[in-house]
């Protein structure tokens, strides 16, 4: 069973001013999260992600549709019944929202208060969170005293300190600068492993998707536009901004002017070789075209590796008569297109 | 010069002064600790009912805002000799420092529920939302993480608050209310002893400056920063 179900979720709010028109952030999504997984939502900012994800644990009621948490309906539950499922979700965010009137120790221990857990206990399993999250020695510190990667880590600790099945990271890393986003994707790997916390990252960072995440849907104008496993996602990218932000970390696909600067040098076919079958080597395609008697060369792409799985896009310019063109194609084991003219 | 010191009755006056220095303290911290109080009470009133606040509830927070823009332009000096009846009523004279105290109190109680207001608003919203994340409840919210997290401004805030309060106890002197600035008023501004007045001046000062170092203190110790 999913351990959150989005079905038709709508969300509006209302305009500025009396008279405006109301503004729908969330427009009919459906989402499955499994069990387990790291499931990222991307898109620009004001595609509607964090408002999203703020239904989850009921932060905002809900316009319309149906939001379901471990089986639970949030969108009909009462205010204590909310808190009770607030207290087993865990939430981190951008700006991390640490209390500055409390130390470290004292944030920690604001969640287990919360949640009715006595002060002994409180005191065993604060010291094990701070150890789990690297910062043992920081519990007394206070949260001015922290940097950046240091706050994350004291939010993500906080948000784990009830032990929740399901962690809510609103673009947790998107403050951080790139070294301390990969060590904290790492520590949120590591809870999700270790821990078996299913996490909803919020992101507009397709490398933070790439590192940790299992699957992935990308968000437009409050729809999701694409979901899918994360290779799927990258390998073979369907709509035009899911194009854009695998664009941000794998350049194999030519934009227009490079298609254009090629049309200009090579004025033969030019067709693109998506490789991310495993079992199939670039060698037995490009053997293919040989024994076709068509030349090639290659004019663009890459090859990309991600969590373990290498895929690429390869774009060629073909030299040879079009029948054996075709005949080359139609034998080729792996998918092709060709790069309109 | 020689017309200033054999002039003066000042060393004659001398039970008088210290008394009414008593007074002002008196009255200014009772006014402090009890509109201080109130006036904590009305503000979180004032912050939680707004939109978007924990409370969000839009006839209580218009009914406040009135109170409280109905009562905060009256002038003190006008207020305190309106409010007779009423003191008359509650502390059972309309005259004296209980009076004066009982008027000081509610002018102090307008003012600092503003103050409070101004100061909750700069707590990061997101530190709520935080909080509610975690499923503590609203009251849980506002008494251990809203109220802790603008300590530090809101100690600064009642600073400023005791400042205004002291000026009042001053004007209190047109219900006979007694304190260092009524007496300064008597004894000095009347009897034209610049002495006295100087004198009287230079103790509230004192008691000013003495509040106002005490009161960074304890911000900076509160937001230690």
């Amino acid at each position: 069973m999913a351990l959150v179900e989005l079905h038709d979720v709508v969300k509006e709010f209302p305009g500025a001013r009396r008279g405006d028109p109301v503004h729908r952030a969330v427009d009919g999504v459906d989402l499955r999260v499994e069990q387990g997984e790291i499931f990222a939502i991307i898109g620009y900012s004001g595609a509607g992600k964090s408002t999203l994800v703020r239904l989850v644990n009921a932060l905002e009621p809900i316009t319309s549709g149906r939001v379901v948490v471990d089986g639970v309906d949030v969108t009909t539950l009462p205010e204590r019944g909310l808190r009770a499922l607030r207290q087993g979700i865990g939430m981190i965010f951008q700006q991390f929202n640490l209390m500055e009137s409390r130390t470290v120790w004292g944030n920690l221990a604001f969640p287990l208060t919360v949640a009715g857990v006595p002060k002994a206990e409180q005191q065993r399993r604060i010291s094990e969170l701070l150890h789990f999250v690297g910062l043992a020695d920081k519990a007394h510190a206070h949260v001015t005293e922290l940097s950046g990667g240091q706050k994350q880590r004291v939010g993500i600790a906080r948000a784990l300190a009830t032990n929740p099945r399901l962690l809510l990271a609103d673009e947790a890393t998107s403050a951080l600068d790139p070294e301390t986003t990969r060590d904290v994707l790492d520590l949120l790997a590591k809870v999700n492993r270790e821990l078996g916390t299913t996490i909803l990252l919020i992101t507009h960072e397709m490398d933070a998707v790439r590192r940790i995440a299992h699957r992935v849907a990308v968000m437009e104008q409050g729809r999701v536009v694409e979901t899918g496993p994360v290779l799927d996602v990258f390998a073979d990218p369907q709509h035009a901004v899911t194009r854009r932000f695998v664009g941000t970390v794998v350049d194999d696909l030519p934009p227009a002017d490079v298609v254009a600067a090629l049309r200009a040098t090579h004025p033969g076919r030019l067709v693109r070789l998506a490789f991310r079958d495993p079992s199939v080597r670039q060698s037995e395609a490009f053997a293919t075209l040989l024994r076709h008697d068509v030349s090639f060369e290659l004019v663009f792409g890459g090859i990309e590796e991600i969590q373990g799985n290498s895929f690429g896009n390869l774009t060629l310019a073909l030299d040879g008569d079009d029948a054996a063109i075709d005949a080359a194609l139609a034998e080729v084991a792996v998918p092709w297109t060709e790069v309109a003219r | 010069m020689r017309a200033l010191t054999s002039d003066t009755r000042l060393f004659d006056l001398q039970p008088e002064f210290w008394s009414a220095a008593g007074e002002t303290v008196v009255m200014a911290s009772t006014a402090l600790l009890l509109g201080g109080a109130l006036g904590l009470a009305l503000g979180l009133g004032l912050h939680l009912t707004r939109k978007g606040g924990l409370f969000a509830n839009r006839p209580v927070s218009v009914v406040l805002n009135v109170l409280v823009n109905f009562f905060r332009p009256i002038p003190f000096i006008i207020f305190i000799a309106a409010l007779q009846p009423l003191a008359r009523h509650v502390v059972g004279t309309g005259i004296g420092i209980r009076a004066a105290t009982f008027g000081i109190t509610i002018a102090a109680l307008f003012g600092i529920s503003r103050i409070v207001e101004q100061n909750l608003v700069t707590v990061n919203p997101g530190i709520i939302e935080a909080a509610r994340a975690m499923g503590a409840s609203r009251t849980r919210i506002t008494l251990t993480v809203l109220v802790p997290e603008a300590l530090g401004p809101l100690v600064l805030g009642y600073t400023f608050a005791f400042v205004a309060i002291v000026d009042m106890t001053a004007i209190a002197g047109v219900i006979a209310g007694g304190g260092l600035g009524s007496f300064a008023q008597r004894f000095g501004f009347r009897q034209f002893d610049q002495v006295v007045m100087w004198a009287a001046i230079l103790v509230l000062v004192a008691m000013v400056m003495l509040i106002q170092v005490g009161g960074n203190l304890l911000a900076r110790k509160v937001l230690r920063r």
